[in-house]
């Protein structure tokens, strides 16, 4: 039960670090805590999230250039745990839905993307953004599937039904094996920086650009990009529609919106995010297999989702940044502990399911909601408009 | 549990207890005596149902006791207060309609056998109802609305209760019903070897209620405005008309 | 022809381990409405134990019982402290709940027991009879499984029907409030029911491991399939939970059988979802339509 997508490409060591740096990275998603800040920004929410998507590259920037390949390396792991948790947030906090087979529609992205980019690093016809398109707008194919038939599910038969395909998917490669490559999988190249990608880099920080750190970028980019287009959904009329039927279906229902309609198309964006990511994922593990989309890849992404609080997205990041940056940690405990290799691999998980097990019990608004509950203590006010997305 | 000769009063003593931030009940005392039925009369909203909710134990009360004879069972959980000799007969939906006839009988049956006083047993109420004796192997959901009464109303009989709290027994019932379900009350209440039966009677058809209660109770918006015995009550025009709608 | 006999007898004794555990499931999610979907990890997590014993040079029977017993206690203590305080909340939550045992039940178990396939004995011989001269795919080991699966159903059938413990437990799963107002101890009746569901749990998860390999996750499949099962069969009703689990073993098996062993669990995703959308209630409720 290995978590092949978990394991870093470099060698592991210096483990022991806070995650700090992750949250530096993560870009708030949400503007205007502040009103004297918020009144020198731009009208429009577009361009505001647009603005802070440009300061999240900043911190993109300086972060992937100030830290070593390693940290690089877990960073690119994060931005796709992050991009398909952003995308189950999409789905589980704004409308309700609960999916447990986004590592399966992961898997759909990753093989479509080994299929497209092959083995060899100069074989590939493709360009790597079009290649991550393709592989994004096959999982929301797949979504529109698997979404007609969530549509009209609820709760447990939804997390039921999503949790067969979890199970049932990788079958899928196992079956077609002369394609998909059986149970060793897909071997895909890793994508090298085009040139003038790594010329800017270096015109800025005078750093070359190796593989991990170019895969760092374009997880790091695409992360951006997906918050900037999730965050202006969530915003305008369709986040609004969603958060509707999520409240009460009945009212939403007597206002005139579609839920069948409005369901399928939450659970196709949602998808389509977890395509994204199964591209990334792919390019940095190298590596598309049937034991990397494991039921425990869906139920780490749930962990990230609701540990952050559902529903945010920036607990979606926490969440993620945890998972990942926290991993090695409780990892190397295991093995303090006394535990061997293979068995203190599996403390992370054993930490995941209490976790979700914790969170629920004692704060199921999650991380961003215990962090939003003190903050307004501390102020001694009141949630206000600013807060009124809760879990 | 050892068996009093005489069975206690129920005293409720400024019992409050609201749902949020909106007030059901706010200081109510009722007593129901032994061998007496007290109705509980009011309009719709006037916090009846709660009451008897309360008493039970299924709503936390704010303040206030519940008391049996010298026995406190305020805050007791609903399971503790119906071994104590506590028998609520909910509105409408208290049948168990997945089990059968039979299988409704019996779990009230085992309460009472737990109670080891029961004075009543399964046969005696099929005696009481026949109808219910014809479909003891039906499953509940196959009954009228009259059958159903009759059934939560036996169920109750067969705990062998101290006191018997009714909720609107008369509602979605044709009258020539009311009066026979009515009429089987008194004379249980009347009949000496049952013990001495309390009876506290929910009711929003007042005229009826009045006409077989000894005592009555007028709740409005969560207070008690007038307790009285039920004939004083029945001939006040003034608080007929403001409360009682007849 | 005697492949189809083949696959038919190999997809009955499999269908009775997933009876087995769509019975599990039915009985938390009629008294609590709750799915479990830890009942598969559970259910491992006990027959490692079972496992532990028997290496330990224990008799196969030694640990059974006390799977079964460890199933009863764990089941019990689950439901006590981490599913009591999610009862009758959001669904959500107590989805999240039964999911976050499940991959804990898993890892602790990767930690405790190791992560590789280890082998697990079978109480009969796992070759097939012989009829006319012919191999079957039925062996003495099928018997006993399909036998210990009546036996619990029967016993099941028989606490319910005929005992007041029994009584207790199905008002309890009814009506909450009606019970409470009957004396009955409605806490302790779920309890009750999740101790009895897990040991329903722990026998099918004893039973296909006899024989065969596992691993930490070797129940994945297996609940997948039981939850396949009790929805077929309405997820209210223990008598369709052990026809829906009958069917899906014969359905799922002939999949194997004809198609290829990858293809069944995309086999099981298809019935469920055409379950779901063409007769949500189970093929065989009378229930009237309800939401899925």
């Amino acid at each position: 039960m290995t978590q092949q997508a978990d394991t870093p490409q470099d060698t592991e060591k210096d483990t022991g670090q806070p995650a700090a740096p992750a949250r530096a990275a993560a870009p708030a998603p949400r503007p205007g805590r502040f009103d004297a800040v918020r009144r020198r920004l731009p009208k429009s929410t577009f361009a505001r999230h647009a603005l802070a998507a440009l300061g999240g590259l900043v911190v993109v920037f300086l972060v992937l250039e100030l830290t070593n390949p390693f940290r690089n390396s877990q960073f690119a792991t994060m931005s796709y745990y992050a991009i398909a948790a952003v995308g189950l947030t999409t789905l589980t906090g704004l409308n309700g839905q609960i999916s447990l087979g986004h590592g399966a529609l992961m898997a759909v992205g990753a093989y479509t993307t080994g299929l497209l980019l092959g083995p060899d690093a100069d074989g590939a016809a493709l360009p790597l953004p079009i290649v991550m398109l393709v592989a994004m707008a096959v999982t929301a194919v797949v979504g529109v599937v698997v979404g007609a038939a969530a549509a009209r599910l609820h709760g447990p038969y939804l997390a039921g039904a999503t949790l067969a395909l979890a199970v049932a998917l990788p079958g899928l490669a196992i079956y077609f094996d002369e394609w998909l490559g059986g149970e060793q999988g897909l071997r895909i190249a890793a994508p090298r920086p085009p040139d003038w990608f790594s010329d800017a880099v270096y015109f800025l920080s005078a750093n070359e650009t190796p593989g991990v750190k170019y895969l760092a970028y374009v997880g790091w980019i695409t992360l951006l990009v997906v918050l900037l287009l999730m965050a202006n959904l969530k915003r305008g009329r369709v986040g609004r529609v969603w958060q509707a039927v999520r409240d009460d279906e009945v009212a939403a229902e007597l206002a005139g919106i579609r839920l069948g309609r409005t369901r399928v198309i939450a659970f196709v964006v949602s998808a389509a995010c977890a395509g994204l990511a199964g591209a990334v994922l792919a390019v940095v593990v190298r590596l598309a297999a049937p034991s990397g989309f494991t039921i425990v890849l869906s139920l780490s992404l749930l962990t990230a989702v609701v540990l952050g609080g559902l529903g945010s997205f920036t607990g979606a990041l926490l969440g993620s940044a945890l998972l990942v940056f926290l991993t090695p940690t409780v990892t190397n405990l295991g093995t303090s502990l006394g535990l061997d290799a293979t068995a203190a691999a599996e403390v992370a998980p054993f930490v995941y399911g209490v976790v979700l097990v914790l969170v629920m019990l004692l704060a199921p608004a999650g991380a961003v909601g215990v962090l939003r509950k003190l903050w307004h203590r501390t102020r001694g006010n009141h949630p206000g408009s600013s807060t009124r997305r809760s879990a | 549990m050892s068996a009093p000769a005489t069975t206690a009063a129920l005293q409720v003593r400024g019992l409050s207890a609201s749902y949020g931030p909106v007030t059901a009940l706010d200081g109510v005392d009722v007593t129901a005596e032994p061998g007496r039925i007290t109705a509980v009369l009011g309009a719709n909203g006037a916090g009846k149902t709660t009451l008897l909710r309360t008493i039970s134990g299924l709503v936390r009360p704010t303040a206030g006791q519940v008391l049996l004879g010298d026995r406190d069972l305020t805050r007791a959980p609903a399971e503790t207060i119906a071994r104590a000799g506590v028998a609520h007969v909910p509105e409408g939906r208290g049948v168990i309609t997945e089990l059968t006839v039979e299988e409704n009988l019996r779990l009230g049956a085992l309460l009472g056998s737990s109670r080891k006083r029961t004075r009543h047993v399964i046969d005696d109420v099929y005696a009481m109802f026949p109808p219910l004796a014809e479909r003891r192997a039906r499953h509940a959901h196959t009954l009228s609305g009259g059958e159903r009464q009759m059934l939560v109303i036996g169920r109750a009989l067969v705990t062998g209760p101290d006191v018997l709290l009714l909720d609107e027994p008369s509602l979605g019932l044709a009258p020539r019903i009311v009066a026979q379900i009515f009429g089987l009350l008194r004379e249980l209440v009347d009949d000496a070897a049952s013990g001495r039966l309390s009876v506290l009677l929910v009711e929003q058809n007042a005229r009826s209620a009045l006409s077989i209660a000894d005592v009555g109770v007028v709740l409005n918006l969560g207070r008690v405005v007038a307790t009285d015995s039920a004939a004083a009550l029945a001939a006040d025009d003034g608080l007929r008309h403001a409360y009682l709608g007849f | 022809m005697q492949q189809f006999l083949n696959v038919t007898l190999t997809g009955l004794a499999q269908g009775a381990v997933y009876s087995a555990i769509a019975l599990a499931l039915v009985l938390i999610w009629r008294s609590t409405r709750i799915v479990n979907f830890a009942q598969g990890a559970m259910a491992m997590f006990t027959t490692y134990i079972a496992l532990s014993l028997i290496e330990a040079g224990q008799s196969y029977w030694v640990g059974l019982l006390v799977a079964l017993v460890s199933g009863l206690v764990l089941g019990a203590l689950v439901e006590r402290v981490v599913v009591r305080p999610v009862e009758g909340g959001p669904e959500l939550n107590a989805v999240i709940v039964t999911l976050g045992l499940f991959v804990g039940f898993q890892a602790l178990a990767a930690i405790l027991f190791g992560s590789t396939f280890v082998s697990f004995p079978a109480p009969f011989d796992l070759r097939g009879f012989t009829v006319g001269g012919v191999n079957i795919a039925f062996t003495p080991n099928s018997i006993f499984v399909i036998a210990a699966v009546v036996v619990v159903m029967l016993a099941l059938v028989a606490l319910f029907r005929f005992t007041n413990l029994g009584l207790q437990m199905r008002a309890s799963a009814f009506s909450q409030e009606v019970s409470r107002l009957l004396g009955v101890r409605v806490g302790a009746m779920l309890t009750l029911g999740w101790a009895l569901a897990a040991v329903v749990g722990s026998l099918a998860g004893v039973l296909i491991a006899g024989g065969n390999l596992v691993s930490p996750n070797y129940m994945d499949a297996v609940v997948v399939f039981g939850f396949v099962a009790a929805v077929l069969g309405g997820l209210e009703s223990p008598g369709g939970a052990v026809v829906g689990g009958l069917t899906i073993g014969l359905l799922l098996s002939y999949v194997s059988g004809y198609l290829g062993s990858e293809l069944v669990a995309l086999a099981a995703l298809v019935i469920l979802v055409a379950v779901l959308l063409v007769r949500p209630q189970g093929l065989f409720s009378h229930a009237a339509a309800r939401r899925v």
